[in-house]
């Protein structure tokens, strides 16, 4: 059984991304390396097991895309939309995640140790999101439900017809988008904060955090809307 | 969806390998743009040598009686560069051949563009062999017209200027319309052409890169990610909800654009190379002072 313990390399200079998502769909082994991704997309997207996969090197759009369960790193940057609609599981990114980083995502945890460019956690819908560095402009669009925490600061448009979901950004923010407002930090807030920042494997104080969110004003059509 | 990638070269050893560098980039982007192919070259003295002239018209068997007339054939693109000033060059050109489109003139770039499969056309344009100090390359999957070598990219309407965009001008007719009522002639129904002629009008009226690409953005509405370069530099530029993607990598060596990462993977250095995407409305413009001759 010794086999089970050992890591399957998979090298995608040699093997196509269709085999190795079909390899990790029904994984015969418990932990996987990939190596050579060279930008290339849909790298371990769409596993549902409890699993380990260590890609090293840059990968591009959907990198562990609808994730379930399964722990997925990126050694390097990841395109548009890594970890897009994750399940559960964990995402971690050590370099940079391009655009609509976690989008849609209903679990999980996505941690971008690099940051995040724009529209990060756009409509997230209750995917845990923490990134060490920035992230960009429009960043939780029409998010839903779920936290992001910024270490960082945040683009212009922070939250923009935000429904629930918890923004914590630690350094400035460029703008707040349309009905996302300040919002004063309880203990349990921090509580929380702390809990996703260890998860992270980051040691910022839960203090040095604001918190953001909906001020529900969006919710219903009133005559203020008309023009 | 389209394909960009561009390379301006710092480092002179690395100009020999210029074209095949732009071939693995092209590799790429095939996927996003399978329809047609465009490239310029900047600085390949084979193809268009000191002291001349080049100029790029969609013509095949061009025959044409100049000194010194090279004449290059690469599909649907043939080049012609003759040792006079470009105004003369194409005044020659236009004159023995009224109905031939002009896609590319100056007197350090080469244009060629036509329909088909990406890599296909690599190899008609000769691009591996190709030398030189700054290229582009766009890979077209067509949306606002027709399939056509000459909706094909890069746009080059000024002398030395090219123009690839990946996205779709929303205001564009409107804009075409202002442009030939102040005189200027349009090759194709192509909004990014309308792009390209706004830059040039700019840039004939002495302004730079940078204020030229400030000002398309406060005129032009839609989706766009351009790169624009000129016969001193290169500049990346994207609209304010920069969907259309893009990323930037920097080495002492050169500067790379491409929509994608991929496209830049095999370029020497590109593990260690600074990468970033571009902000929106910001104008990312590199020139040739850079450049360590």
């Amino acid at each position: 059984m010794t086999a089970a313990l050992e890591s399957t390399v998979v090298d995608l200079a040699a093997s196509s991304v269709r085999a190795l998502n079909a390899e990790l769909h029904r994984p015969a082994s418990k932990s996987y390396e990939v190596r050579n991704p060279a930008g290339a997309h849909a790298v371990a997207a769409g596993v549902d097991a409890d699993i380990d996969v260590e890609v090293h090197g840059h990968v591009g759009y959907y990198a562990a895309g609808m994730n379930s369960r399964a722990r997925i790193t990126v050694h390097g940057n990841a395109g548009t939309g890594v970890a897009e609609n994750m399940m559960s599981g964990t995402v971690r990114v050590t370099g940079d995640a391009s655009q609509s980083a976690g989008a849609t995502a209903h679990g999980g945890l996505l941690v971008v140790e690099g940051s995040a460019s724009m529209r990060c956690g756009i409509s997230m819908k209750g995917v845990d999101i923490v990134v060490g560095g920035d992230i960009g402009p429009m960043s939780a669009f029409m998010a839903q439900a779920g936290r992001l925490v910024v270490c960082g600061d945040a683009g212009a448009d922070l939250g923009d017809s935000i429904y629930e979901a918890r923004i914590y950004v630690r350094g400035n923010v460029g703008s707040l988008g349309a009905d996302c407002v300040e919002k004063q930090v309880r203990a349990e807030h921090l509580a929380e904060l702390a809990e996703l920042l260890a998860a992270a494997g980051l040691d910022h104080a839960p203090e040095e955090f604001r918190r953001y969110g909906s001020a529900r004003r969006l919710y219903h059509f009133t005559s203020e809307n008309t023009y | 969806m389209c394909g960009i990638v561009g390379l301006h070269v710092r480092d002179p050893e690395l100009f020999p390998r210029l074209g095949r560098l732009l071939e693995t980039m092209v590799g790429g982007v095939v996927e996003r743009g399978p329809d047609s192919a465009g490239v310029a070259i900047y600085g390949d003295r084979r193809r268009c040598p000191e002291g001349y002239a080049a100029i790029s018209v969609l013509a095949r068997d061009v025959a044409l009686d100049l000194p010194g007339l090279l004449v290059t054939e690469a599909g649907d693109t043939t080049v012609l560069a003759a040792p006079m000033p470009p105004d003369a060059l194409v005044l020659a050109v236009r004159t023995a051949l009224p109905d031939a489109t002009v896609v590319g003139t100056g007197t350090d770039l080469t244009v060629y563009k036509g329909t088909g499969d990406p890599r296909t056309l690599a190899g008609t344009y000769d691009l591996a062999n190709a030398t030189g100090w700054q290229g582009l390359a766009h890979t077209r999957m067509a949306t606002e017209s027709a399939v056509t070598p000459e909706g094909c990219h890069p746009f080059s309407v000024g002398p030395d200027q090219c123009l690839v965009h990946n996205g779709s001008f929303a205001n564009h007719a409107t804009i075409r319309r202002e442009l030939q009522a102040a005189g200027h002639v349009f090759d194709s129904e192509n909004d990014s052409e309308v792009g390209a002629r706004f830059v040039a009008d700019r840039l004939a009226r002495g302004e730079d890169l940078d204020k030229a690409l400030r000002l398309l953005c406060e005129r032009f509405d839609g989706f766009y990610t351009l790169l624009v370069t000129s016969a001193d530099g290169f500049a990346v530029v994207r609209d304010a909800i920069a969907c259309k993607p893009a990323i930037i990598a920097e080495t002492d060596r050169w500067v790379a654009m491409a929509s994608e990462f991929r496209a830049l993977a095999e370029l020497p250095g590109a593990e260690s190379a600074r990468l970033y995407e571009p902000e929106p409305e910001r104008v990312y413009h590199w020139t040739r002072e850079g450049v360590r001759l």
